[in-house]
């Protein structure tokens, strides 16, 4: 099989289960515990494990959320291109995630809210004014079906025999 | 009226009492099971979607006796490909319905009466009733824990008489998670061409190797002449229910297994070759589960040494072969006992042979989660019956 580089295999275990101890990882890797701390916190400290959050499927928890993406024509900027204004609105915590894209529009943007009413008044108030901000084209979500990687609602699988030689 | 209407062969099988107890295992409610020998995936995705397009499109007729071409030339360039030897996808390589059928022709078609085939144990279960069943007798040759549960040539040379027919070989072994080196596998090669035997070598577990890359045993010298090569796709692939194998080897013993497979087989269910096709070109899902594998592999070898079941560590596989000596009791008792005290299944030792005694198989094909509560609740046992 080919060889993992700890970094890299420490990385697919978190990113598979964040709450995991270092000592199973140490485990798992056939390293010592104080050789994970160190891997991990180099990797804290370098910005590459930003943060560790959970996987939350809202509908289940009775969370009502709305959530929409907003497609973002911009005018560039003479010296910052796309990043001023993509800054600009990365700021506001109603935005949850800011992508520069290819295609016939520029920035994809993840807004979330309490209410229809109150993603698209925001949309309407603080992003659409925007002086670089050409047009906007607001989807709003209707069902997620896989979020990071997890599906939401698990297929069924085959039950497996207890024994088989 | 006869004592009984079945053939003296099948009766020599021995219907053994542990069936019983698997019959228990099976249905217990709340039991974790390491008693599994296939794996905890499902077949991946684009291998199943596959298979519905195929269906969609109406594949749904026999195949050529051989298996489909496409599949037959994807696993030719496979195996040209990881271990450089060259199978003709035409007259070498057959299709079968899982290799336990494939193992069923390769026997049949080599061994007459009386013809002796040797056997490493512990050791799969169904090599030595199909020896049987091929009118052929089978030689068992112990491995220890002590020497990994290698296969030694001069242990092969020991048993060998003039009726000896062929060996066979399985590794990455079930039950004991073995692997061969080279280097060892060389001398079994020499020992076969100077007593003019054929191999059977079961490599299904091949991909599940952790250190260093397998062997394939037809790879060494003037051994593809002699090897009958055994793979499928249930263990790598995960995809154990499709029952899809191949065997590769020389026309002539290739084209006497072809015999008995179309008239007993005809061929190998269409649906499952359509999805093999498509997991030929899966590698990385292949490795994302080894990679999954071997991290459960540690932890399985690291919790089973430190609640004190000695374990040598298994290279290849799903499974774990630790010793039980400490407890006093027969592997039999032992599974019998941790399943009725503390509701979890692992497999007697005793069932892979006699060197199998003193020995249980416990699978790490399972969640991490059950590997802990597992290895908690064997503990417990533990604790109370330690006796040594």
């Amino acid at each position: 099989m080919k060889e993992e580089r700890g970094e890299e295999e420490i990385l697919k275990v978190l990113e598979e289960n964040a709450r995991i101890s270092d000592r199973e990882i140490a485990r798992m890797l056939g390293i010592e515990v104080n050789e994970v701390k160190e891997i991990i916190s180099k990797l804290e400290r370098a910005g590459v494990i930003r943060k560790y959050k959970a996987v939350v499927n809202h509908e289940k928890a009775g969370i009502e959320t709305v959530q929409a993406l907003i497609d973002v024509k911009v005018s560039p900027e003479r010296n910052t291109g796309y990043d001023s204004v993509a800054e600009r609105i990365s700021r506001f915590p109603e935005v949850k995630s800011v992508r520069l894209v290819s295609g016939e529009y520029d920035l994809s943007v993840l807004v979330s809210g309490k209410t229809m009413h109150e993603v698209a008044y925001f949309v309407a108030e603080k992003i659409a004014p925007l002086e670089q901000v050409r047009n906007t084209v607001t989807h709003f979500l209707l069902k997620t079906y896989k979020e990071n990687g997890e599906i939401y609602e698990e297929e069924e699988k085959g039950e497996r025999l207890a024994v088989t030689l | 009226m006869r004592t009984s209407s079945i053939a003296d062969r099948v009766r020599q099988i021995r219907g053994s009492g542990i069936r019983e107890f698997f019959d228990i295992a099976q249905r217990m409610e709340g039991a974790i099971s390491l008693g599994v020998g296939e794996p905890d995936f499902v077949t991946p995705w684009s291998i199943r979607e596959a298979c519905i397009f195929s269906l969609e499109k109406g594949y749904t007729s026999y195949t050529s006796n051989w298996g489909l071409p496409e599949l037959r030339e994807a696993i030719s360039d496979k195996i040209y490909k990881e271990s450089g030897v060259y199978y003709e996808p035409e007259g070498e390589i057959l299709i079968t319905t899982g290799v336990s059928e494939a193992f069923d022709l390769a026997l049949r078609a080599i061994v007459n009466p009386d013809d002796e085939v040797i056997i490493h144990e512990p050791t799969y279960v169904s090599y030595k009733p199909c020896t049987l069943f091929a009118g052929g007798t089978s030689v068992s040759i112990d491995t220890e824990v002590g020497d990994e549960f290698k296969l030694r040539a001069e242990k092969i040379e020991e048993k060998i008489t003039e009726k000896t027919k062929a060996v066979v070989l399985n590794y990455p072994n079930n039950p004991t998670g073995a692997t061969m080196r080279k280097k060892d596998l060389e001398e079994i090669a020499d020992v076969v061409n100077e007593h003019d035997l054929i191999v059977i070598s079961d490599e299904v577990y091949g991909k599940l190797t952790y250190e260093g890359e397998p062997t394939c045993f037809s790879s060494l010298n003037g051994m593809k002449e002699r090897t009958i090569l055994l793979n499928g796709f249930s263990k790598a692939y995960a995809m154990t229910g499709w029952r899809l194998g191949y065997a590769t080897g020389n026309k002539e013993i290739i084209e006497a297994m072809m015999k008995i497979h179309q008239y007993i087989m005809l061929c190998a269910p269409i649906t499952a070759q359509m999805a093999a096709v498509e997991a030929l070109r899966c590698d990385d899902e292949v490795e994302r589960m080894v990679s999954e594998y071997n991290r459960r592999r540690r932890l399985m070898v690291e919790g089973l040494t430190e609640i004190g079941l000695s374990c040598f560590e298994p290279k290849g596989a799903f499974y774990t072969f630790p010793s039980i000596a400490n407890t006093g009791l027969t592997s039999e008792e032992f599974a019998k006992r941790l399943l009725f005290e503390e509701k979890v299944v692992v497999i007697p030792g005793s069932v892979f042979g006699d060197a199998g005694e003193g020995f249980i198989r416990c699978s790490y094909a399972v969640s991490q989660y059950e590997i802990e509560e597992a290895l908690d609740r064997m503990s417990r046992f533990l604790e109370k019956h330690c006796v040594v």
